[in-house]
């Protein structure tokens, strides 16, 4: 019997399809790559020390030093420690809150009410961030009288809680469950095996879905407009007005003598964000082996 | 059947996963203490629900239905609290589940630790060492007990978690396939641990591996589709086999 497939038009066919996905696939890959290198070139010059240790320059000084023909000082040294002040108050509530919530997600998806609470996470991720803004601007701003970085953190920790939920439910759920039946045919109690055993063992997914959180809510910026508002000095306390680096981004736009800082602000940003996801990628490989 | 010295008895027990089909129709037996019985079958005849219905496993999963009687030592397992059943009867899974986080000594000791009970450096050292000189597993593992209980064989790993039932000393021991992951040789030595052991312990052991029940146990009962089709001694069983579908499953023409 003569075969009639023409193999040679097979391979050539199969050929033309894997490159014509290589070239599409490269095409995508353009934007990032041109946002990274666009951010890095304008931006890499102003990473001098006194960047990270000056606050953001006045008005007049940056006016001046422009007209002048002299680079720009300060630097967004108060963006920086009011970003990690936000981010380690909402950090300190989501975290244990999103991984009690996954788990109780994960131990009961078959009840109502598990469900519900479950459905509620998808519509928070959901959820316009310049609403959770506002939200929090109605609940917590205007009873404290004033902004603060505690209503900053509420935000953003409002935010990352659907993120942290997420990823402790998908983790619990795909350990396998002889390693929970296991841990109860020793006689332990439910409580105690989710947190000797399961919660351990699924420790590497959490803590990746953590990172991704962080990174994604740390370069949010309208939610803090209704709640952080931004100071133009290093401040320590919660309580009062604080900065943040996607803020600072935002008043040098607005500011033509300062808008020079916007890169190298984005430059870090950008880089605390790439860190955190090769962290969490690296993370998620050494654990899955 | 000559009466026996029993430890644990099941009075129609049965188990239904859904409202109308049964997976364990109203099975009665008495397993002898100190020995090894099998229950064989062929795949979904229910005899690995009938051995988790033992350490109320079922509880777990609120739409399972377990009911009829099982006694252990004349008290019926299904009113008491499953925390003192459960340290009363240890269970080995079809694959070996050392817990992943932690160190070869943690396993062992997993069930201590689990239940809140405080032991000292010496009891600690000294239920380490006799548990796993038990399943036979010391010599291997000595110099690395502080390693994490994943880097282990299959086999080893499986030996692992015997041990960890046993250090709670459990008079029943409830194994699923023990061996039905595992390499020949792995089989052998677990298959030999397991007749060591029943000096000590009562084992009851699910395997469709009919050469296995052959080997190890005392007796056997044979499943099918949920009923308790013929409970012998196993020579008596792989001899004479009473009911025609035990023949027919011990000679391969069902299964």
């Amino acid at each position: 019997m003569k075969s009639n497939f023409n193999t040679k038009q097979r391979i050539l066919k199969d050929r033309s399809l894997f490159w014509g996905v290589c070239i599409l696939s490269a095409l995508t890959a353009i934007p990032l790559i041109a946002i990274l290198g666009e951010v890095f070139i304008r931006g890499y010059e102003q990473f001098t020390w006194t960047f990270f240790t000056e606050p953001t320059p006045t008005a007049y000084k940056a006016m001046k030093a422009v007209n002048e023909g002299q680079p720009i000082p300060g630097g967004i040294a108060n963006g920086i420690i009011g970003t990690m002040i936000i981010l380690f108050m909402a950090s300190a509530v989501a975290i244990p809150l999103g991984i009690l919530c996954g788990a109780y997600i994960a131990e009961n998806n078959k009840k109502r009410f598990a469900q519900f609470v479950s459905y509620l996470t998808d519509l928070l991720q959901g959820t316009p961030s310049v609403i959770i803004g506002i939200i929090t601007y109605i609940w917590i701003v205007v009873p404290m009288k004033g902004y603060s970085a505690i209503a900053g953190s509420v935000a953003l920790c409002i935010m990352m809680l659907p993120l942290i939920i997420r990823s402790t439910e998908e983790t619990l759920r795909i350990l396998p469950s002889s390693l929970k039946e296991a841990g109860l045919a020793l006689g332990a109690n439910k409580a105690r095996v989710m947190l000797k055993i399961q919660l351990p063992s699924a420790f590497g997914g959490i803590f990746t879905g953590i990172l991704l959180a962080i990174s994604r809510v740390i370069g949010e910026t309208a939610p803090l407009m209704f709640t952080a508002l931004g100071c133009s000095f290093i401040r320590w306390s919660i309580d009062k007005p604080i900065s943040a680096v996607p803020l600072l981004i935002w008043e040098f736009f607005n500011d033509p003598y300062q808008q020079e800082l916007i890169w190298g602000a984005s430059l870090f940003l950008l880089s605390f964000v790439l860190i955190l996801n090769l962290l969490s990628k690296y993370l998620a490989r050494k654990w899955n082996r | 059947m000559e009466s026996i010295e029993s430890i644990l008895e099941f009075n129609k027990t049965c188990v239904s996963y859904t409202k109308n089909t049964m997976a364990v129709k109203y099975v009665s037996a008495e397993i002898e203490k100190n020995s090894i019985t099998a229950i064989m079958g062929p795949s979904g005849c229910g005899k690995s629900s009938l051995l988790r219905a033992v350490n109320l496993m079922h509880e777990l999963y609120p739409n399972i239905k377990v009911e009829g009687e099982i006694l252990l030592n004349g008290k019926n397992i299904l009113s008491m609290n499953p925390i003192e059943v459960r340290r009363r009867i240890g269970m080995v899974f079809q694959r070996p589940t050392p817990f992943p986080t932690m160190s070869i000594q943690e396993n062992v000791l997993a069930g201590f630790t689990l239940n809140g009970l405080r032991l000292d450096k010496y009891q600690r050292e000294e239920i380490v060492e006799n548990t796993l000189k038990s399943v036979s597993l010391w010599d291997e593992v000595k110099d690395v007990l502080n390693k994490k209980g994943t880097f282990l064989s299959g086999g080893q790993q499986q030996r692992l978690c015997i041990a960890r039932a046993l250090a709670l000393k459990p008079d029943v021991l409830l194994m699923d396939e023990p061996t039905s992951a595992l390499d020949p040789i792995a089989t052998k030595h677990i298959e030999e641990l397991l007749t060591e052991l029943q000096k000590e312990v009562t084992i009851l052991i699910v395997t469709h591996n009919m050469g296995q029940a052959k080997r190890i146990s005392k007796r056997s009962m044979f499943m099918y589709l949920g009923e308790l089709v013929e409970y012998d001694l196993t020579e008596t069983m792989f001899s004479t086999p009473k009911d025609e579908r035990t023949k027919e499953y011990l000679t391969g023409r069902m299964g």
